[in-house]
C-alpha cells in the first residue's frame, strides 16, 4: 500500500477523489433509504451505503480524521439507539391493536409520505445496519494497528 | 424441457464448488471464502425458485397496477439473508485473524484445537 | 433467458478460480467476482432491491476479506489440499448434484412459482400498507417478526466481533 511519509491514509489522488465523493456517496444512502417505500432500496441497502462512506474515509484518511468525524463510542451506541428505535416502533403497533401493526395513516400512495410506519422502521433499520456494520469493520482493521504498536 | 431445470442444476454446482473448498482447503481463509460461496449459492437459489416468465419487479408503478410480477417474498427473505450473511463472515474473520495471532499460521492442521 | 446460463457460468468459473488459485489476494478478488456476478443475476431476476442489496454488501464483504488477507505476511501462502478432504469434497460434490437433479424435477419448472401466499400480498399490498414497494411492504409490515430476527442476528454478531477483537483482558501466548 503506497503511503506519505508520516501522513496517515492513502495517496493524494485519493484522498482528492474522496473528498469530492464521499459526500454524494453518503447523500445516495439517504436517498435509498428515505425512499425505500417507493423504489428499490430500503434500510438494509441505504444502511450498508451510508457505513461505506464511512468505510471510503477511513481508508483514504486514517483512523484520526474519521473519529473527529464521528467517535467510536458513537458508533456502538447508534447500533442499539437503532435497535430500539426499531422495537419502540414495533411497540408503538399497541396503539392500533397488537405488535408490529401499522398505527399511522397510509397516506396517498406514490407518495414520500406514504405507508404509515415503513419509513420510519426503513430509517431505524438503516442506523442498525449502518452503525453495526462500521462497527465490525472498525474492529477488525483496529485490531491490526494495536498489534503493530505492540511489537 | 431444459430450460425448466437447469439454472437449478447450475446453482447447486455453485453450492458444490463451495463445500468443496471447505473439506480439501488448508488455508482457513480459503474455507471462509468456500463458506462465502456456499452462502451466495443459497441465496441464488432462492431467487431462482420466485422468478415468474414475463414477471416485472415486484414494485408498483403510476398507471399500471395489474401488471404480472415475480414471487415477492422470498425476495423479502433473501434480503434480510444477505446482510445476515455479511455478519457471520465477519465474525468468522474475526475469529480467523485470532487464530492468526496465536498460531502464527492459517493452517488448519498445525492448529491444534481444531483439529477433530 | 441465454445471457442467465452466461453470467452463471462466469460465476462458477469465479468460484472454482477462488478456490484453486495459489494467490490468496487473487483468489477474494475471484470471490468478489462471482459476488458481482451474482448481482446481475439478481438484477436480470427482476429482483432490483436485492441485486442493489448485494452490490454494497459484497463490496464490504471484498474489503473484509482483504483486511484478514492483508494482515500478515505469511498470510498468502499456498499451503495445498487435503487429500482425503478432496476426494470426499469431489464424492459429496457429485452425489449433491446427483440428488439434485432427481429432486428437481418435482419442483415447479423454472419460471412458474406456486405463490399461494404471495398472491394476497400482491393484490393487497397497495392497500393493506400504502406502500408501492411490496418487498418492502413485507419485510417492514407483513412479515416483520423477520426483520426483527434478522436484527438480533446482527447484534449477536457484532457483539461477537467485538468481543473477539477486543484488546483488554485477553491472555498472553504463553500461559494457558
Amino acid at each position: 500500500m503506497a503511503r506519505n511519509d508520516g501522513e496517515a491514509g492513502m495517496t493524494l489522488v485519493v484522498k482528492t477523489v474522496t473528498r469530492l465523493t464521499v459526500g454524494l456517496i453518503f447523500l445516495y444512502g439517504i436517498y435509498i433509504v428515505l425512499n425505500g417505500h417507493l423504489s428499490p432500496g430500503g434500510g438494509f441497502a441505504g444502511g450498508v451505503i451510508i457505513a461505506l462512506s464511512f468505510i471510503n474515509l477511513f481508508l483514504a484518511f486514517g483512523a484520526k480524521k474519521t473519529f473527529e468525524i464521528i467517535r467510536k463510542d458513537a458508533v456502538t451506541a447508534l447500533e442499539s439507539v437503532g435497535a430500539v428505535l426499531f422495537l419502540g416502533i414495533a411497540l408503538l403497533g399497541f396503539i392500533d391493536g397488537g405488535f408490529f401493526s401499522n398505527f399511522l395513516p397510509q397516506g396517498e400512495l406514490f407518495s414520500l409520505v406514504s405507508g404509515g410506519a415503513i419509513p420510519l422502521s426503513n430509517i431505524a433499520i438503516c442506523i442498525k445496519v449502518g452503525a453495526g456494520i462500521f462497527g465490525m469493520f472498525l474492529a477488525l482493521v483496529a485490531f491490526r494497528g494495536s498489534e503493530r504498536e505492540g511489537k | 424441457m431444459i430450460h425448466s431445470w437447469l439454472p437449478y442444476v447450475l446453482c447447486i454446482l455453485l453450492f458444490c464448488v463451495g463445500v468443496y473448498a471447505v473439506l480439501s482447503k488448508k488455508n482457513l481463509i480459503r474455507i471462509i471464502l468456500g463458506i462465502v460461496i456456499a452462502d451466495y449459492a443459497v441465496n441464488l437459489f432462492l431467487i431462482l425458485l420466485c422468478w415468474k416468465k414475463g414477471g416485472e419487479a415486484p414494485i408498483l408503478q403510476p398507471g399500471a397496477m395489474e401488471q404480472v410480477m415475480v414471487d415477492p417474498l422470498p425476495q423479502a427473505l433473501v434480503l434480510t439473508s444477505i446482510v445476515i450473511g455479511l455478519a457471520t463472515t465477519a465474525f468468522l474473520v474475526a475469529i480467523a485473524m485470532r487464530l492468526h495471532e496465536r498460531y502464527g499460521t492459517y493452517d488448519i492442521t498445525r492448529i491444534r484445537e481444531l483439529r477433530g | 433467458m441465454i445471457e442467465l446460463y452466461i453470467v452463471m457460468a462466469l460465476m462458477i468459473a469465479g468460484a472454482l478460480a477462488a478456490v484453486e488459485m495459489r494467490n490468496l489476494l487473487s483468489a477474494v478478488i475471484a470471490v468478489g467476482v462471482v459476488g458481482l456476478g451474482l448481482s446481475i443475476v439478481f438484477l436480470l431476476l427482476k429482483a432490483p432491491e436485492i441485486a442493489l442489496t448485494q452490490l454494497v454488501v459484497e463490496i464490504v464483504a471484498v474489503i473484509i476479506l482483504i483486511r484478514a488477507t492483508l494482515t500478515l505476511e505469511d498470510s498468502g501462502e499456498w499451503l495445498g489440499s487435503r487429500p482425503l478432504g478432496s476426494l470426499l469434497g469431489a464424492l459429496f460434490a457429485a452425489l449433491t448434484v446427483w440428488v439434485g437433479i432427481v429432486a428437481f424435477k418435482s419442483l415447479p419448472a423454472f419460471g412458474d412459482p406456486l405463490m399461494l401466499v404471495s398472491q394476497r400480498y400482491l393484490a393487497d399490498a397497495a392497500a393493506d400498507t400504502g406502500a408501492a414497494n411490496i418487498v418492502a411492504a413485507i419485510i417492514l409490515d407483513y412479515r416483520a417478526y423477520d426483520t426483527l430476527g434478522e436484527a438480533t442476528v446482527l447484534f449477536t454478531a457484532v457483539v461477537g466481533v467485538l468481543t473477539v477483537m477486543r484488546r483488554k483482558g485477553v491472555k498472553d501466548h504463553g500461559e494457558k
